[in-house]
């Protein structure tokens, strides 16, 4: 299954967000939802399909112009499933928030299931003097199973310059993935990226998890848990929108 | 190519302070995940398929590309969120250029580089090629935690060495994705992380009390 949706976020003048584009395809399909609420605009994705499964290729494109506020959620967690022997599927999400603009990109986790084989490649582009916060919830197997493959390849660069490059690779074919170094057992994962103004403040999370300062303007928190409770308990709190999103205040590094 | 100059750089005795690290092996035996050889077997499988990778690559580009040591070095910040882990692998950066400074004439550089652009600097310096360069990289990724590991948990250095001897296979295939890896732009080269390496290098900086710098 081949599916492409696109969402266009823009100030509309009045101190608020109109969505300019608001495209889908099942299985990515795009609800605006609730009212306009201090200028923000929330859109939830809505799976209309099962899967993702092997051989999809998905792709997701969001634009944030100057001064819009654009909330992106999901109504559940996405399920990778193997499907038919295929090569993996792929889920290619881009996003480019403009000077002023601000997104928050904070879905319901991805699961994993046995046999499946994902990518998520996720290219972020924050311009000078807009904010962001992006967030990945990874848990490996559904409950009882082992993990099926996945592979998130991000990249999110501010100003022009790349802040934060990673990928996460767990199940067969990524060689120590449950080992002490990368999720020790742990079956949930969890990163927030926060780029710009209302950064959350550095330190420790929980018994698994960090607050850590980027080497350019922007902050990472990663918490790793025996199930997605952990996670959520640790990033949860840094996720909460504070009002209002101070827009021009200057990173701090 | 000279072997005995690879082995030289690959050396755990050569002065650069590598013993004072244990690549992030001491919070995890603290928090109860490596607790002996097999515990210890799958941190470094997954430290050499995550940060090996990522820092024989960048090695190897490093020997490679001597004139992009600055685009580098900012990549390799990219893919280390943690400040903990910037500042341990800055401070052996400057340590192994302090060592290679006396061995080989290195081109000018930062003065405290990341360690994989540091060793690429003196693999370039030495004549060594990038594959040896990602080569040395890797090994280094695990016989520095293994010795550690010995240190830490007083584990039995036969069973260790013989871990190390069934994990060399592994390390030369990963040496050799980097080396063949290295020329890419530097926003392609490889990036895979370890998610508790980040947070366990960001605990450990706030203990009072460790025998391990990092």
């Amino acid at each position: 299954m081949r599916a492409e949706a696109r969402v266009v976020a823009e100030a509309d003048g009045r101190g608020g967000t109109r969505l300019a584009v608001l495209r889908g395809e099942s299985p990515l399909l795009l609800r605006r939802t609730g009212p306009l609420v201090d200028g923000w605009v929330t859109v939830h994705l809505v799976g209309g399909a099962a899967g993702p499964l092997r051989g999809d290729e998905l792709r997701l494109d969001i634009e944030v112009g100057p001064g819009a506020r654009l909330e992106m959620l999901s109504v559940a967690a996405s399920l990778a499933l193997p499907g038919r022997p295929a090569p993996p599927s792929v889920l290619t999400v881009t996003a480019s928030v403009a000077t002023g603009g601000v997104l928050r990109w904070l879905p319901e986790p991805l699961i994993a299931a046995a046999g499946c084989d994902h990518v998520v490649v996720t290219r972020v582009d924050v311009a000078d003097g807009g904010s962001l916060l992006w967030r990945d919830d990874l848990v490996c197997g559904r409950h009882e199973e082992t993990s099926g493959a996945v592979l998130a390849d991000t990249m999110i660069r501010y100003a022009g310059v790349t802040l934060y490059r990673h990928e996460l690779a767990v199940g067969p074919g990524a060689p120590g993935w449950d080992g002490a170094a990368v999720l020790g057992g742990g079956r949930a994962v969890g990163t927030l990226v926060a780029v710009g103004a209302d950064l959350p403040r550095p330190g420790i999370a929980g018994p698994d998890a960090a607050v850590m300062p980027l080497a350019g303007p922007g902050m990472l928190a990663t918490a790793v848990g025996d199930d997605i409770r952990a996670v959520a308990a640790a990033l949860g709190p840094l996720c909460r929108r504070s009002r209002p999103v101070p827009l021009l205040t200057p990173a701090s590094g | 190519m000279s072997l005995a100059t690879l082995l030289l750089l690959a050396d755990g005795r050569l002065p650069s302070g590598g013993h004072a690290h244990s690549g992030g092996l001491e919070p995890q035996i603290a928090a109860g995940r490596v607790r002996d050889v097999d515990g210890l077997a799958g941190f470094l499988r997954g430290k050499l398929a995550t940060s090996g990778l990522v820092s024989a690559a960048f090695a190897a580009a490093a020997c490679r590309r001597t004139r992009q040591w600055v685009d580098l070095d900012g990549g390799l910040d990219a893919r280390t969120p943690s400040p903990a882990l910037r500042k341990a692998s800055r401070a052996q950066g400057r340590a192994l250029l302090r060592a290679g400074r006396a061995m080989w004439p290195i081109a000018p550089i930062a003065r405290d580089p990341h360690q994989p652009i540091a060793l690429g600097a003196l693999a370039a310096a030495a004549g060594l090629t990038p594959a040896e360069a990602a080569v040395a990289a890797a090994h280094s990724m695990i016989t520095g935690s293994a010795s550690a590991a010995v240190r830490l948990l007083g584990l039995d250095p036969y069973a260790v060495h013989a871990l190390l001897a069934r994990l060399a296979p592994e390390c030369d295939r990963i040496a050799a994705v980097a080396a063949e890896r290295s020329g890419d732009p530097v926003d392609d080269l490889p990036a895979v992380g370890a998610p508790l390496l980040d947070i366990g290098a960001e605990h450990h900086a706030t203990w009072e009390v460790r025998l391990f710098a990092s």
